[in-house]
């Protein structure tokens, strides 16, 4: 054997971490590997949340006045929809799946990629041709439409950047029809031997569940788009009623994504809450089969509720009471997931890492979304407050309180995975209490405004109002405060941050029986799964006190 | 497997797992497909419904001899396409190619039919506008429909063009061996697109002449 084969061979018995595996810039933007693939993403939505959150710290500023002090209306417009439209669909949607998703999902499966991992990369390029049209339109002098394109408004009367916004989002979604794809065909071939479907961690199943909500919804989001831009640009007059065309009818192909899409951001957080809480309270996840169950629920039975956003626009009685019904029973399931965490935690051996405590925010924050979910279920109280700041403030606490909370929970969890480093514990455990803080500081108030009476996308509003809009504003301030934290200690951790062990807090899944960061490969040999995941403690037996270390891990390394 | 090697990616362990994830990946596309001409089918049906007579009236306009014929080239694309696999199964290389290149010149041959359309459509004006030459006004709506699913059938067909002609000059090339994994895929979209032409010549060209 040469001397050069015998460093070659030297070197790959070290295996090399993904991050080692080529320092170019090209072999970041030609990557074809998925957990690089996610780092890309990463970047991408951080820069989105943070342009989507200075639209919402001006609107939030512009709100402490109520008689709108430093924009015009039309300004003022352009901000929440500017806020809505780059919020949802390029922070949200994408969030916890094309990062956490992206990086974790195949690991945790023991696969050595996604399944199509060119697609996967072309996904993130047509991601960021979507999001050129968005911010074309923003320095084209923004939409002033709402994130919802609601008709005629949209195709006859606005004079904002429609078409590039709508390009924009028709883009994107082909993005997330890509990595949905990508992702239900991994997880169908290339679980490890021995994963079973019933043996996937639930945060698996939950990107499984967002990917099919994922490949079924959007691409009526996009036809929806598509006429309206066909409406707009080329003079198609699909839904003008001066021809016999209907705006309802865009509002239900409209919805017909959008309420999916809620559940295409909360699946993911539900997934990643899951895994932990089952790690830091040391217990098995009460009732397995059942969360797997109530999130395929959630996913099939979300496809048929988009019509209580229509309550109040002309609907039928008999439809508003058939979908108040279904949105009633798609609660049900989210209260089994919540309901089984809780008796997770139960009896649980609990430690208060940062990742349990952004969980806990979750959960608190989840539940009060969901429960004032019901209340705008009920066709006579959403009457009294459609369009009201009651309804920002629950989709917030669902959309904001809930997946940002565990995206957050997810990134602390993974975090010493992902890049092979240990955060400041202290001050992950600060900045977790203080977004949940000023979380509430922020929506809170926005229940008790909208209950009274306070619409929403108004920026001149009745004096009454205001002791509550500055309350909330002062809450923005705190939670940025809160989102900025993380970008500090996690950025620091990356250079002096502890090394982190393979598996710092002796979790179960496979993900943990690898290096930390893991080998471009993700694993020097495919593993083996010899067991359900969460065996932190023997079946049928409590968690002992004494005792960290997990029971089984899920893996049998060769 | 390393007999296998050139064709086979990560992260696949063998060439038939691969092959069957290029189709069921196809097919998880397929359904995402559906549902997009779906919401169109939608709400065209929700306005024929609404407004049947004007639906019938502007039905009438469209050309249906191009439409017949159109369909009968797709077709016969289709049979080709699903001749193409067959040969690509059976390792006939120069039949795979044959094939393959019929189904691409089929489906240019539906877009050079479809030009001639257009162009007579645009003649008659059935453009939606303030000179609209139908009424009542509805009428206007099934022209954008015509438009619009024609128009984004036809983007479909091109990309299935595309994707036909690169595998076919790959294949020629030798750079695609016919054991390749792709062309049950590729053929699975060609069928797609075949397949929503069979449900826009009832709405567009005969539901104006029962």
């Amino acid at each position: 054997m040469s001397d050069a084969a015998l460093i070659y061979v030297r070197h790959r018995d070290k295996e090399e971490s993904y991050l080692q595996h080529g320092h170019t810039l090209w072999s970041w933007l030609a990557t074809t590997d998925h957990k690089r693939i996610g780092i890309l993403y990463a970047l991408s939505i951080t820069f989105f949340f943070f342009i989507g959150g200075m639209a919402a710290g001006i609107v939030r500023i512009e709100l402490m006045f109520p008689h709108g002090e430093f924009l015009s209306d039309d300004a003022y417009n352009r901000m929440f929809t500017l806020h809505g439209i780059i919020m949802v669909w390029f922070f949200l949607v994408p969030s916890i799946p094309t990062t956490l998703g992206n990086f974790m999902m195949p690991m945790m499966i023991g696969a050595r990629d996604v399944a199509f991992p060119r697609l996967n990369l072309m996904s993130w390029y047509i991601f960021v041709i979507g999001a050129c049209f968005a911010i074309f339109s923003i320095v084209a002098g923004g939409v002033d439409t709402g994130w919802t394109f609601y008709t005629p408004l949209s195709t006859m009367f606005s004079n904002g950047a429609v078409i590039s916004a709508a390009a924009g989002v028709f883009i994107v979604g082909f993005s997330s029809i890509a990595t949905g794809v990508n992702f239900i065909t991994t997880v169908h071939m290339l679980r490890a031997p021995g994963m079973a479907w019933f043996r996937l961690p639930l945060f698996v199943w939950a990107i499984y569940a967002t990917s099919l909500v994922m490949v079924l919804a959007t691409p009526v989001l996009a036809m929806s788009l598509l006429l309206v831009m066909a409406e707009r640009w080329l003079g198609m007059p699909i839904f003008n009623p001066a021809n016999g065309g209907d705006p309802i009818l865009f509002q239900h192909l409209f919805w017909f994504y959008s309420h999916p899409a809620v559940y295409i951001m909360v699946l993911p957080a539900m997934g990643v809450v899951s895994e932990v809480f089952a790690c830091f309270a040391r217990r098995r996840v009460f009732g397995y089969a059942m969360m797997v169950y109530a999130m395929m629920a959630i996913a099939v039975i979300g496809f048929f509720v988009w019509g209580h956003h229509m309550f109040v626009a002309g609907e039928s009685q008999y439809a508003n009471l058939i979908f108040s019904f279904l949105s009633f029973i798609v609660a049900v399931p989210s209260a089994i997931k919540v309901f089984n965490w809780t008796a997770t935690l139960y009896r649980g051996q609990i430690t208060f890492e940062a990742p349990l405590i952004y969980a806990l925010g979750f959960l608190g924050l989840f539940t009060t979304g969901g429960l004032t979910g019901l209340f705008l279920a009920s066709v006579p109280i959403d009457v009294h407050v459609t369009d009201t700041y009651f309804v920002v403030a629950h989709f917030h606490y669902i959309m904001v309180g809930g997946s940002v909370s565990a995206f957050f929970a997810g990134l602390h969890f993974w975090w010493p995975k992902i890049t092979g480093r240990l955060y400041s514990e202290a001050w992950a455990r600060f900045a977790a209490i203080v977004m949940f803080l000023g979380f509430n500081t922020t929506f809170m108030p926005q229940f008790i405004m909208g209950y009274g009476g306070m619409p929403r996308r108004y920026h001149v509003y009745p004096p009454e109002f205001q002791v509550w809009h500055v309350m909330s504003s002062v809450g923005g301030i705190v939670l940025f405060v809160a989102y900025t934290l993380p970008l500090i200690y996690l950025t620091w951790s990356l250079f002096y941050g502890k090394k982190a062990g393979a598996n710092p807090w002796g979790a179960t899944g496979l993900e943990w029986q690898t290096a930390s960061p893991p080998p471009k490969d993700n694993f020097e040999a495919l593993p083996r799964v010899k067991a359900a995941p969460y065996a932190y403690h023997p079946d049928r037996e409590a968690p002992d006190p004494d005792k960290r270390e997990p029971e089984t891990m899920q893996g049998e390394m060769p | 497997m390393s007999d296998a090697s050139p064709l086979l990616r990560e992260p696949w362990p063998s060439l038939e797992r691969q092959k069957v994830a290029v189709s069921f990946g196809m097919w998880v596309f397929i359904a995402s497909e559906v549902l997009f001409f779906g919401g169109l089918f939608l709400a065209y049906t929700v306005y024929r419904h609404l407004d049947a007579e004007a639906f019938k009236a502007a039905a009438r306009e469209t050309e249906v001899f191009y439409g017949a014929t159109n369909t009968a080239v797709l077709l016969t694309s289709s049979l080709t396409m699903a001749m193409a696999v067959k040969a690509s199964e059976e390792g006939l290389r120069r039949m795979t190619l044959w094939c393959l290149g019929t189904t691409a010149a089929l489906g240019l041959a539906f877009l050079v039919i479809k030009g001639f359309e257009y162009h007579s459509d645009l003649e008659k004006g059935l453009w939606p506008g303030p000179d609209f030459p139908l009424h009542p006004a509805a009428t206007q709506l099934f022209w954008a429909f015509y438009w619009i699913a024609t128009g984004i059938h036809a983007v479909h067909l091109t990309v299935g063009i595309g994707i036909v002609t690169v595998i076919a000059v790959q294949l020629k090339r030798g750079t695609l061996p016919v054991e390749a994994t792709r062309f049950e895929g590729v053929a699975l979209y060609w069928h797609l697109v075949d397949t929503i032409w069979i449900f826009l010549l009832p709405m567009l060209y005969l539901v104006g002449r029962a």
